[in-house]
């Protein structure tokens, strides 16, 4: 059976596909179904939803249309979230396969690196970078990897240490390969998959890192954020609890979805690496 | 006993690098801010050239980073942590009147998360497979995609304004002149949302780990002795998987604290807790860098005494873990 049926043949993995599916749908579409700026005012203020079919879900405390920065948030939370993922795997892939390949001090130095990485909190280090560089789209996604590459390196490096014994590693060296060459060309690309098994949950937490970090007014204060528009509710939490509600159950359907694509994926590999 | 306080021996030198590289790190970092305490300070009060020629030379900043770093490393051996421009005292105090505040906010969603969560998690794990099993393994994954701000926005809603059960934020209530047991319950009143909020997530992360970790434990052969010796049902799933399935929980307990910690940061916000989070929020929009920074540096070491004390934990419940070691 090919691994496309395989992921669809599980429950949870459809609905995490139809979920992303539909999310990506909205990114792309965004600038189609409402093109101009979303932070434009679009009709009286606090229009509960439901009520006015060119404003499905209302308006916000400036007369904001909801669904419009619904569906753009959509467009920050994922360019945001997939950004600082694949930086954060990269980043930790190539630590990782240089430890690991090197060895000795060069491994001993990287992983104390690690370590003090993992010491610190890494939303308190997102939020003191974002405070020092100032908040813009590319310096999120970098605060969001500077704390999300040292679960991959260490999984990579682990993978690492041992592809490097194989024989085929021998192989290289006694054809004279240089070293570098042997880590990124040989060791690196059959240490990824279970590096890359670890994305959807990196996927995840960027994503809701993002979230906070611009629910406490650290995002791109250009682009509108879901976390942002969370934030905006607060202020009327008690009269129009919808706007802080709204823009939540899109983040938390959002993260499912990938959490439950991302289980399908290993389930379809696993099974694969079993038969195999 | 020796082969705990020898691995709390290597684990301690081990941690003392670790911070050293955390403290120059996060030094050189918000060292890169453009402006500094001197410039935060003028913004507040106002002052001449002259004015922020002299508080720059009476600040040390006048110096170059590195004599800078070497000052603050040398002040930091006397747990100096400097002074505080926006609370014009030292960092120092102002951390330790707000770090109770985090550590019984933490400690108890550590304690109901992974008391409730490993609980349900053996709950499910007993039948692998069955509809409770699935329900609750889905749930939690539901749970696991909530985040913990919202949800506590969420809480609020329903349970401080509308239905009004307990308050809205803070620790505690202001100028109630409550002593003994009776601030002890306004305090653990006010604590009930901010700690659902904070440990909700965990619970579902333990609930999952318990779970995950059942499972594995069931397919081996001790398990099936444990069968054929006619134990009964109950004992083979608490005595048996369920205390082997345990230990990986503990390992979580000490690699996610810093989560926790970092996860704190909005969670106080979000309900006003005068905590160590809402004290770094304060420092940023305050551009209070040396403050920012003794805050990083005390959620470091909180982090690292939360692991040993996870270490310890481990060579008392796992009589493998270390062995090697002490007999080397």
């Amino acid at each position: 059976m090919n691994p496309l049926r395989r992921f669809f043949r599980t429950p949870e993995a459809v609905a995490g596909a139809i979920i992303l599916a539909a999310l990506c749908a909205m990114a792309l579409a965004a600038p189609l179904f409402f093109p101009g700026d979303p932070q434009a005012i679009a009709g009286p203020a606090l229009l509960p939803p439901f009520q006015d079919w060119s404003l499905p879900l209302g308006t916000d405390r400036l007369g904001r249309d909801v669904l419009a920065e619904l569906f753009h948030g959509a467009r920050t939370s994922l360019a945001v979230g997939l950004a600082a993922a694949a930086t954060a795997l990269a980043v930790g892939a190539i630590v990782g396969t240089v430890a690991g390949f090197a060895g000795g001090g060069v491994d001993e130095v990287l992983m104390r690196i690690t370590d003090a990485f993992q010491t610190v909190p890494s939303f308190l280090l997102a939020l003191a970078f974002v405070s020092v560089v100032g908040p813009s789209l590319g310096v999120v996604v970098a605060a969001i990897a500077l704390g999300a590459w040292t679960g991959p390196a260490r999984v990579a490096r682990a993978e690492v240490l041992s592809i490097r014994e194989r024989d085929f590693v021998a192989g290289a060296r006694v054809i004279g390969m240089h070293p570098l060459e042997i880590a990124f060309r040989e060791v690196l690309p059959n240490a990824l998959p279970p590096v890359l098994a670890l994305s959807s949950v990196i996927v995840a937490a960027a994503i809701l890192t993002e979230a906070a970090l611009s629910f406490l007014g650290l995002g791109d204060p250009n682009r509108v954020t879901w976390g942002g528009m969370i934030a905006e509710g607060r202020a009327v939490l008690r009269t129009a609890p919808f706007l802080s509600i709204i823009p939540g159950v899109a983040l938390v359907l959002t993260v499912l979805g990938v959490y439950l694509a991302g289980e399908g994926v290993v389930e379809t590999t696993a099974v694969r690496r079993s038969l195999s | 006993m020796t082969r705990t306080l020898i691995l709390l021996r290597r684990r301690l030198i081990g941690s003392i690098f670790v911070l050293l590289i955390v403290v120059i790190g996060t030094f050189l970092l918000l060292e890169s801010a453009p402006g500094d305490a001197v410039d935060a300070y003028i913004a507040s009060t106002g002052g001449d050239a002259g004015m922020i020629e002299l508080l720059r030379h009476r600040w040390g900043l006048d110096q170059s980073a590195l004599t800078r770093l070497a000052n603050y490393l040398w002040a930091l051996l006397h747990l100096d942590l400097g002074q505080s421009v926006t609370f014009s005292r030292p960092i120092r105090e102002v951390i330790l009147q707000r770090l109770p505040n985090t550590l019984l906010l933490m400690g108890s969603a550590t304690a109901v998360s992974f008391g409730l969560g490993s609980a349900l998690g053996i709950y499910a794990g007993a039948r692998p497979g069955s509809f409770r099993d699935r329900f609750l393994s889905i749930g939690s994954l539901a749970v696991y995609a909530v985040p913990g701000f919202w949800l506590g926005l969420v809480l609020i809603i329903v349970f401080a304004v509308d239905l009004r059960w307990f308050p809205i934020g803070g620790i505690e209530s202001l100028a109630s002149g409550k002593t003994g047991l009776d601030r002890a319950m306004d305090i653990a009143s006010h604590l009930v949302l901010p700690v659902s909020a904070l440990g909700f997530i965990y619970l579902a992360l333990y609930l999952r780990m318990m779970r995950a970790g059942m499972a594995e434990v069931w397919r081996q052969d001790f398990v099936l002795a444990a069968r054929a010796k006619g134990l009964s049902r109950r004992r083979i799933v608490l005595a048996h998987v369920a205390r082997n399935a345990l230990l990986p929980l503990v390992t979580m307990l000490g690699l996610q604290s810093a989560q926790m910690l970092g996860g704190s940061v909005v969670i106080e916000s979000v309900f006003s807790v005068p905590g160590l989070g809402r004290l770094a929020q304060e420092a940023v929009a305050a551009r209070d860098t040396p403050l920012l920074l003794g805050i990083i540096l005390t959620s470091a070491v909180l982090v690292v005494i939360i692991n040993l004390l996870v270490d310890i934990a481990y060579t008392v419940l796992d009589p493998r873990v270390g062995a090697s070691e002490a007999s080397a």
